[in-house]
């Protein structure tokens, strides 16, 4: 298991059996592989859906009308139903998402997020990201603990432009999982063989570090 | 159900007309709004058609320019853009190459926002409050109000001259139903323009939708036309 995988299956546990999830593009989709076998959740997809079920299998209908958050073709659970973008965003921003899963290219203590633009090089736009971040019940960021040149991803201030202010409530990287409180961010679970001393050293952010820490599994 | 269907005959004025009809109403320079989610959804026909007769310096609202080169991205491709009001140009590395050489200027927009405030434009509604975009970049140059303690940024209505939107089935009057995810845009930017034009898979005849599951009324809808499969593009 690699570390993304690895990272989406602790993400996994998160969920509740019945809950209502949103999954961003990316890393996050991985947790559809890790789900506990008790749960079964359903995924509302911001164009418009709930119960999207993946792409279609060999031999299987594509129906081009029904497209996941990336615009590729999925198809449906029976259940499942299609509405309009307003009703959509109406679900998101009133809070009956139970659990919105999304990337970081940057997050910090104080529970802000920045993962839509970096100035001078990405003119992407924000999507849905911001509604969600806002809106969603439960907000877990999913990232790497650094970037790729080994810089910490987890500050004490983000410097890139926010999605959201004080809406992360969990981030899961391939070290740890860190809990954001009114406290600030509590060190909660460990990756075997990992070190509280590794996750300081490679952690911009102040860490409330408690007595008993649980290991990630 | 009592339905006085030779009553409703007879008040019914078709709207279907051809697209050299529907064309007559678009100009270059215009706001349109042009619904779909990446490439779904996406009104293929009259994008075509506003394309061959060279309409150009248009206005887009629409959520996002589909991939490069389908959908919205033809517009792009053929530099008929001016400037974009949307949520996401990502999927689209042509509209990326486009904005950062300066050769279309866009306004991003929050998607969940983008919504409420297209609904807004077309519900008589002078603004929306949404905690959304709170302490970022979106919130520069906006009011903040605070109400019962929890702040909101004030975000104003939008509307177009033209709405381009793509059924599923319309009647000929323009009562207008979708298919799964490509509802998308299309119900709330048909609310919110001074003319919609409608491209629809199959045009049935008035009487034919439940009226249950109608889900744009006819009253929004100017004109109908036939959407041609050969325009369509996945």
């Amino acid at each position: 298991m690699n570390s993304r995988e690895f990272i989406a299956k602790r993400t996994a546990k998160f969920f509740n059996d019945g809950d209502l999830v949103n999954l961003g593009i990316g890393m996050p989709t991985l947790c559809l592989n890790y789900l506990p076998e008790d749960v079964d959740i359903w995924i509302q997809s911001e164009n418009g859906v709930i119960g999207l079920d993946g792409t279609p299998k060999e031999g299987e209908y594509a129906d081009p009308d029904i497209v996941d958050a990336s615009g590729s073709i999925s198809t449906m659970r029976v259940g499942g139903c299609c509405f309009d973008s307003f009703t959509s965003f109406g679900l998101i921003r009133g809070g009956h998402v139970n659990v919105t899963v999304l990337g970081a290219y940057e997050v910090d203590q104080e529970g802000n997020l920045a993962n839509w633009s970096v100035p001078g090089k990405t003119v992407a736009g924000m999507g849905g990201a911001m509604d969600l971040v806002s809106g969603a019940q439960l907000v877990i960021v999913m990232t790497m603990h650094c970037d790729k040149y080994g810089n910490p991803k987890i500050l004490k201030k983000c410097t890139l432009p926010l999605t959201a202010v004080n809406e992360v409530d969990y981030i899961v990287t391939e070290l740890c999982v860190l809990h954001h409180t009114e406290e600030g961010l509590v060190l909660e679970e460990l990756a075997p063989g990992v070190t509280v001393e590794e996750v300081v050293s490679k952690t911009d952010a102040e860490l409330i570090i408690p007595e008993k820490i649980g290991s990630m599994e | 159900m009592v339905i006085r269907k030779e009553y409703s005959y007879n008040m019914a004025k078709s709207k279907v007309v051809s697209i050299d009809e529907a064309m007559e109403k678009i100009h270059s320079g215009q706001t349109l709004m042009v619904p779909g989610f990446v490439n779904c959804g996406v009104p293929q026909t009259l994008i075509a058609a506003i394309l061959e007769r060279g309409y150009t310096d248009l206005n887009i609202i629409s959520n996002n320019t589909s991939v490069k080169g389908k959908g919205i991205g033809k517009l792009v491709h053929a530099n008929r853009i001016k400037h974009i009001t949307c949520s996401h140009i990502g999927n689209n590395t042509e509209t990326v190459e486009k904005v950062v050489a300066g050769e279309i200027n866009v306004t991003f927009v929050p998607q969940g926002t983008l919504c409420e405030r297209i609904r807004a434009g077309g519900a008589g509604i002078g603004g929306i409050l949404t905690p959304t975009g709170l302490g970022t970049p979106v919130e520069e140059g906006k009011q903040v109000i605070e109400i019962n303690g929890k702040k909101y940024l004030l975000e104003l209505p939008l509307r177009a001259d033209v709405a381009i939107i793509h059924a599923y089935k319309a009647d000929k009057i323009g009562n207008c139903i979708y298919h799964r995810t490509a509802r998308n845009f299309n119900q709330i930017m048909a609310t919110a323009a001074d003319f919609v034009i409608v491209e629809a898979e199959e045009i049935v005849e008035v009487g034919e939708l439940d009226p249950d599951i109608i889900v744009t009324p006819g009253c929004l809808v100017d004109m109908v036309v036939q959407a041609r499969l050969e325009d369509r593009d996945e």
